[in-house]
């Protein structure tokens, strides 16, 4: 059975999680555009750009004006297109939720060593990391459905990609996130080393809130598939 | 199922470390803040504030980039506070943009033993920092210029800035009304710019002296600076629908 800590933190989680996604997707309307590197605005070449605001390859700007005389001179120009901004609250509401994250990720994680449910319910043993038990667990996802499975008691799959996202994808999203903050790249410069720069960090958080939703919505099908009613009693009010 | 009282090392444990948290949470809700307009989202950004101050360097300097790593830089906000078609149109800026700036002055005043209006060469004749920076807008975007400028702290103690002094606020001729704590005040990247890029500040950039905070968001590096007060308190310029820290 799930135990109290591990349905408090999952739901409190979850709340946050979908208020990220929510303001997430607003401050990346304001600026649909993504790069690699330290630098990348509306006068550098993008990665890719994302058809989701009126700000998606809108051309209001002034004039470009070379600031230096060489030929490849970068530029400026004075942005004369009224954008779509939402940030005022945006920003504030991803940030207020995002602490919400950090603290109860760390409870979670505290909670997680200390009951060693880490290691006996998530973490798979080193027998079970057989590449034919990955296959046989994926194959039978799709041939036989999923059954429901009372508690922690969780398959091969399952284990590897709650692992992927607790020890992988969260900790990725939060470390980017803060690379993105002048205040704490000014302390930790390192993390603009490790994540190739302020844009990169920017495109790298953007991939991995793309792969926790994904993974949010394959959750939900498992969920549903495998007995919705039972699963929510268990992550709820199911005391057995 | 009945349950002896007993405290076991796990609840001492989780008792303890929340206790802590609230402590520290309590502190910080009651210190004194900037206001919230009655607002969840802005009491967030001042524990934001507040755990900043708490955990990062008050020192550490942003990253300096090379001459080669200038990029393409978009101004945006206001262009020209010059232009009569401009919403935020100011005929004395338009002014002493005709005459070259050359009678343009920067006042300073408020809690400082010597209130004073400052020429632009009067600011070019103080030792000059020169910082290649990377520009963090909120909107997303990122671009890196080299900016030339007077030490805000050098400034301030030019000025005779009383100890007691908490806040630098800054008025803008587009009206815009903003105010930094003195650890960003006094960090030694904070500059007053009248320097881009090895050029006097473009106007669209905000000539002829702008503010550069390294260590916060892009819209704390107001343009078009006229005014520089500093306060003992907080100076509430009313609600703008942004945060006013912006460290993240």
């Amino acid at each position: 059975m799930h135990t109290s800590w591990v349905k408090i933190t999952h739901w409190i989680g979850t709340i946050s999680f979908l208020l990220l996604v929510y303001s997430g997707i607003e401050i990346l309307m304001v600026h649909p555009r993504l790069y690699w590197g330290d630098v990348g605005n509306d006068l550098t070449p993008a990665l890719f750009e994302l058809p989701i605001s009126r700000n998606y390859h809108h051309h209001g700007y002034t004039a470009p004006q070379p600031f230096f005389t060489s030929t490849h001179s970068p530029v400026s120009a004075g942005r004369t297109y009224d954008i779509f901004n939402e940030n005022g609250w945006g920003r504030s509401l991803h940030f207020l939720n995002a602490w919400v994250l950090v603290a109860v990720g760390l409870i979670y994680l505290m909670a997680g060593l200390y009951t060693r449910h880490f290691q006996r319910n998530l973490l798979p043993a080193r027998r079970e990391m057989r590449f034919s038990a990955l296959a046989r667990d994926m194959a039978g996802h799709f041939r036989h459905g999923v059954a429901f499975v009372r508690g922690p008691d969780y398959g091969l799959l399952q284990k590897l990609s709650y692992c992927l996202v607790l020890f992988i994808l969260v900790p990725t999203i939060v470390l980017t996130g803060l690379t993105m903050s002048p205040a704490v790249a000014a302390s930790y410069p390192w993390l603009l080393t490790i994540f190739f720069g302020a844009q990169s960090a920017r495109t790298i958080h953007f991939f991995c809130a793309v792969l926790l939703i994904l993974f949010l919505i394959v959750h939900v099908v498992m969920v549903i598939r495998s007995g919705f009613r039972k699963h929510m009693r268990a992550m709820t009010i199911g005391k057995t | 199922m009945k349950k002896k009282h007993i405290i076991t090392r796990r609840t001492a444990l989780i008792t303890s470390v929340t206790a802590l948290a609230s402590y520290w949470m309590y502190r910080t809700v009651k210190s004194p803040q900037v206001p919230t307009y009655g607002s969840i989202l802005r009491s967030g950004d001042n524990f934001t504030y507040e755990a900043q101050r708490a955990l990062l360097s008050k020192r550490a300097l942003a990253k300096e980039y090379s001459r080669g790593d200038i990029s393409s830089f978009p101004a945006t906000g206001t262009l020209d506070p010059g232009d009569e078609k401009s919403k935020n149109y100011k005929k004395d800026y338009a002014l002493t943009h005709r005459n070259d700036f050359s009678d343009w002055k920067l006042s300073v005043e408020g809690r400082v033993a010597r209130p004073g209006s400052y020429t632009l060469g009067a600011l070019k004749n103080m030792s000059a920092r020169t910082q290649i920076t990377r520009h963090t807008c909120e909107e997303g975007w990122t671009a890196v210029a080299e900016w030339t400028g007077v030490s805000l702290s050098q400034l301030l103690l030019h000025a005779g800035i009383f100890p007691s002094a908490r806040f630098v606020n800054f008025y803008a001729y587009d009206d815009y009304q903003d105010s930094i704590d003195m650890i960003d005040a006094f960090h030694p990247q904070t500059i007053l710019a009248y320097g881009m890029n090895g050029r006097p500040l473009p106007i669209q950039h905000g000539a002829p002296l702008r503010l550069r905070v390294e260590t916060q968001i892009g819209y704390k590096s107001m343009k078009y600076l006229r005014r520089v007060v500093v306060t003992d308190n907080y100076v509430d310029p009313g609600d703008s629908g942004w945060a006013w820290y912006t460290g993240i």
